[in-house]
């Protein structure tokens, strides 16, 4: 390493300079170190921030009409006519995230398990991890556009299915990450004692490999979750919305990250005080579930 | 086994040996295979269609799409280019970096050197946290947070103390009061890339063998030096790799900045004007512009130079962590 090029301490009998050195190194050092405390306390003050406005501006217009209701129009500030709740959206959300992941996970496992088991350093295997990790950062609205030309058009228009496959696809990646890390932590020797008993490789895998590595498996979905429970931009072009509650996957769905932004952007306080409601939820559950898989997953070290 | 037996005494010798599960393995073998494939296909697919849908656009206007400033969906004189699109997208996203990377630093440094342990923990989880809040939350933060914070406090300080210096005077100056601009986005855009540069940092850093660190704490050295001289020199490819990896981030992201950006297509004159990225235009005019029409298909093109752009710069940051990504 030639890195050890600390500055040179000069002459061992000039006492005064040595410790005039000494002090500014000392000071830099101090200064450097209250620079990252500062900047530390910068990206706290920021996650506070964001967790004290939703829950002071969230709890406003939350109540039992949030989970009973669907989108009504604005008030204007008349107190006799219904006001609306996120019902709609909840509904939305919940469909096709579920769907998504139900989609989304088993191919993700699949690829996973290849990337960990059949082709750890195959010309394939490298090219397949490497799509993968770009998907995984590549930016959503793209995967929007690509759903809207290929599912969207062809039916004709906006549909729930059309979102739930655009999710799915953001899932893949996510799954795939956490699958194959999880997987080549298994040491091989459990591999060998499995095949040593003579059984095929995909009995290994899929009653031992992925036994081993389930709490690891079940982190990432939780993580393939929490990221798709507040994508919104993916949705926008291919669910684009709706105002009352349905299940119906062939028309326009809402769901929580689409209602919030249309009511932040309608203008009306009750209508943002009711998006304010939804970004609450969607934020407590999306950090909720990551809490809880970070719990799963140190449960297990 | 004995079936394996069989067979290899009555073939030629051909000791292929064949596990019990010879097709089960090779169904499963496929499955996954086939699974690999898909995600391969699926990303040739989004270039393909966002290409094709882009092509009338690129047919009609040819390479002066990519620099002109034209936005006219007017029917009759349509007439589109994407150099502001591009322009704000990029400018936002080095702005961004700019303001994140220190920060990141920091909290890297902090979170592998300076913390006592006890704190480590806690407050690594919370920076992962700050990476999982939706963008959306972000947008509406930004909006109705960080926007007024910025109209009051940012531009008009900004504006009279640097408005007067010569020649870069005129990027603090803006004539546009409602606080929505490159500067109010690119902040919203490096607190949500923060956590990702931050996080991939103190990775790279916990990589660092302890014996180096040691024997530069051994010789004397501060903690600074030991992080300027020993650390960051040994980890710096894997640091710039995680900077590229926010940038890559940063240029796709959709729903905070069409908050906050203020989506006017022109050029921006200064920080505090507003402008649009590639992602906010097509979130914004995508849903209501009709099917097939022109303008579909030069948001469809703008998708394609953005997928264009963010894949470079995420090949890039794979490229340069791959030693972390083997180790």
């Amino acid at each position: 390493m030639s890195v050890t090029t600390m500055p040179a301490l000069g002459p061992r009998k000039d006492a005064r300079v040595a410790a005039a050195l000494g002090r500014r190194r000392k000071l830099v050092d101090h200064a450097v170190r209250w620079f990252c405390i500062a900047s530390t306390a910068v990206g706290l003050f920021f996650l506070a921030s964001i967790l004290f406005t939703l829950a002071w501006r969230g709890l406003e217009a939350m109540g039992p009409t949030t989970f009973t209701k669907a989108f009504e129009p604005t008030t204007y500030g008349d107190d006799t006519l219904p006001r609306g709740g996120l019902l709609h959206a909840i509904t939305g959300s919940l469909i096709q995230v579920t769907i998504a992941t139900l989609i989304g996970t088993p191919i993700g496992l699949l690829v996973g398990t290849y990337l960990a088991e059949y082709a750890r350093s195959s010309p394939l295997g490298n090219a397949v991890r490497f799509v993968s990790d770009v998907l995984l950062s590549a930016p959503s609205i793209l995967v929007g556009l690509f759903i809207y030309q290929l599912v969207v058009l062809p039916m004709g228009g906006f549909s729930g299915i059309a979102g739930a496959l655009a999710l799915a696809i953001i899932v893949i990646p996510v799954v795939v990450r956490t699958t194959e890390d999880m997987l080549q932590l298994i040491p091989n020797t459990l591999r060998e004692a499995v095949i040593g008993l003579g059984a095929p490789k995909w009995k290994m895998i899929v009653l031992v490999c992925y036994k081993a590595a389930m709490s690891g498996i079940v982190t990432g979905v939780l993580l393939a979750i929490a990221r798709i429970a507040g994508e919104t931009a993916p949705l926008l072009l291919t669910s684009f919305g709706n105002n009352v509650v349905t299940a119906d996957l062939s028309s326009a769905m809402s769901s929580l990250p689409i209602a919030i932004y249309q009511q932040a952007n309608s203008g009306f306080p009750d209508l943002i005080a009711i998006a304010w409601t939804g970004a609450l939820l969607t934020t407590l559950g999306v950090l909720a579930i990551n809490v809880i898989a970070r719990l799963l997953l140190r449960a297990r070290h | 086994m004995q079936n394996t037996v069989a067979t290899a005494g009555m073939t030629v010798p051909a000791p292929r040996r064949r596990s019990a599960g010879g097709l089960g393995d090779f169904i499963f073998a496929q499955l996954c295979r086939g699974a690999g494939l898909l995600v391969l296909l699926i990303l040739g697919a989004i270039i393909v269609t966002l290409f094709i849908g882009g092509l009338p656009v690129f047919r009609e206007f040819g390479l002066s799409f990519l620099w002109s400033t034209a936005w006219n969906p007017v029917e009759g004189r349509e007439e589109y280019g994407a150099l502001v699109a591009v322009f704000g997208t990029v400018t936002t996203s080095i702005l961004a970096i700019l303001f994140a990377v220190p920060l990141a630093f920091g909290v890297a440094f902090f979170l592998t050197e300076l913390a006592p342990p006890w704190l480590r923990q806690p407050v690594g989880t919370a920076i992962e946290l700050l990476a999982a809040v939706p963008s959306i939350i972000y947008g509406m933060w930004g909006l109705f947070v960080l926007v007024p914070f910025v109209q009051l406090h940012i531009q008009l300080a900004f504006g009279e103390t640097l408005g007067a210096l010569p020649l870069i005077g005129r990027l603090f100056e803006s004539s546009n009061f409602a606080g929505t601009s490159i500067f109010s986005a690119s902040l919203v855009l490096a607190i949500m890339i923060l956590p990702f540069i931050a996080a991939t940092m103190r990775d790279v850093f916990l990589q660092v063998p302890p014996v180096y660190k040691e024997s530069a704490y051994g010789l004397g050295a501060t903690r600074w030096e030991v992080m300027r001289n020993v650390v960051l020199p040994y980890t710096r490819i894997s640091v710039v790799g995680g900077i590229m990896l926010g940038l890559g981030r940063a240029l796709g992201e959709t729903m905070a900045v069409t908050f906050v950006i203020g989506n006017a297509n022109r050029m921006p004159g200064s920080l505090f004007d507003p402008t649009t990225t590639i992602a906010s235009v097509v979130a914004l005019e995508f849903p209501e512009s009709l099917m097939g029409s022109l303008k579909q298909s030069a948001l469809l093109a703008l998708g394609f130079l953005l997928f264009a752009i963010s894949f470079l710069v995420l090949a890039a940051s794979r490229w340069l962590l791959r030693s972390r990504l083997k180790a």
